[in-house]
């Protein structure tokens, strides 16, 4: 079961593009959309949401079409964006005043204990909050109308490490409910990406791949060793490869190969997720 | 039962769920019948993902060391005190050839190891 179906999109910006991107979220489960900064991530998710229009492609949110059954869908999806789009005016009172009566299953109990438990006092206004705390404002906002489905855009940006563990809990808890769905975005992998199931790599507009993290990390691998062991066929085998007057140090996505190449003659290391974004995003040769 | 995992450790965390579980059930540590936490309970609790705990659970069914029911949740296997048994002794020999490996070392011979071992045997009686 699929909670959001992207199938072929493309947008084209003078800068970049989203080119041709398929990408299926699994209901159930929480994705984290990794990807350098401008690799079109945010692109992506404004049109899941129908903020952005793609130019080619359609998309299906919990088995409804967008944006003809955008009302519909909304009503069961909670957005947590890095972009604010209250009313800076306002206190948080008046502003969930605004927003609450759009939802049908508007839940002001839970509002109230989000936050309580977020230390989000009511009479502030919103230009007064942090981001970290307008984030969390943010989040009371989309868990008060028991959404199945919660997008978060760059979520622990503005967030300090305290919060980002306590999210952490926040998130599984809602995930204790097989029926919901999380998708995330990020820049920075941080905590957050240590309970997600599934990773979806954007870089340069194009998806590198949506796949079970455990896969992921499994099948990559950091090699390190001598500059004795390189020639242009061993080279050849590396996605990225970062090379300096001590040695080098290199992604392969295939582990049990890079095993059988290098044996005990160089250093396999399971990467991190920030390992295989870095060298993806550089690609080819890196000389230090 | 204790869980604890290792972001610094080179065995997947998976493994190192399993291997913990495991050794909980062989040990004795957990009987037949226990209970053990939810699929999503267990990957909160351990703040890994819920598809990590799944392959857990499937690979400890798989090693008939517990049993799913479809909404009653996960509990130690009682068919298999057999198998058990079999991996126990299998623990067994692996610290047994440790300590052949360890008296070599030493330069003890078999003769040496066997009277040795004799002479604890004796001081580890039952009580």
């Amino acid at each position: 079961m699929n909670a959001i179906e992207v199938r072929n999109i493309s947008k084209s910006y003078s800068q970049f593009s989203v080119d041709n991107i398929s990408l299926d979220i699994k209901k159930g489960y929480i994705t984290g959309l990794i990807g350098p900064n401008g690799a079109g991530k945010s692109t992506l998710i404004k049109m899941m949401l129908g903020i952005v229009r793609p130019s080619a492609g359609s998309i299906r949110m919990l088995g409804a079409e967008m944006p003809s059954e955008e009302i519909a869908i909304k009503q069961r999806v909670g957005i947590v964006s890095d972009d604010c789009f209250y009313y800076e005016h306002l206190s948080l009172k008046d502003m969930k005043k605004v927003i609450a009566p759009f939802y049908t299953k508007w839940n002001e109990t839970k509002f109230n204990r989000y936050m309580e438990q977020f230390e989000l006092s009511p009479t502030k206004k919103i230009k007064e909050l942090s981001k970290g705390m307008k984030i969390k404002f943010a989040l009371a906002i989309a868990l008060s109308h028991e959404a199945e489905l919660l997008i978060m855009d760059e979520p622990t940006s503005g967030l300090d490490p305290v919060f980002r563990r306590e999210l952490l809990d926040l998130l599984a808890d809602i995930m204790q409910d097989e029926r919901n769905t999380i998708l995330f975005s990020t820049h920075i992998t941080t905590d957050l990406d240590r309970i997600a199931d599934y990773i979806a790599f954007v870089n340069r507009g194009k998806l590198v791949f949506n796949d079970v993290k455990d896969d992921v990390l499994d099948r990559y691998a950091i090699v390190k060793g001598g500059q004795d062991l390189l020639d242009a066929d061993i080279r050849a085998k590396f996605i990225g490869l970062r090379e300096s007057s001590v040695g080098f140090e290199g992604l392969v996505d295939d582990r049990k190969q890079a095993q059988e190449l290098f044996g005990s003659y160089a250093v396999l290391e399971t990467p991190s997720l920030e390992d295989i974004m870095y060298y993806t995003a550089k690609g080819g040769p890196i000389y230090a | 039962m204790n869980i604890i995992i290792s972001h610094a450790s080179e065995d997947p965390i998976y493994i190192q769920i399993v291997n913990q579980i495991r050794h909980s059930i062989l040990s004795g540590e957990m009987k037949a019948g226990d209970s053990l936490p939810s699929i999503r309970q267990l990957a909160k609790d351990l703040q890994v993902s819920v598809i990590t705990t799944k392959r857990v659970y499937e690979e400890l069914e798989k090693e008939k060391l517990i049993d799913s029911v479809v909404g009653k949740g996960s509990f130690v296997s009682g068919a298999n005190m057999e198998f058990i048994r079999e991996q126990r002794m299998k623990l067994l020999e692996e610290k047994m050839i440790e300590v052949i490996r360890e008296s070599r070392d030493l330069n003890m011979s078999e003769e040496d190891v066997i009277n040795h071992l004799k002479l604890l045997f004796e001081e580890e009686q039952p009580s």
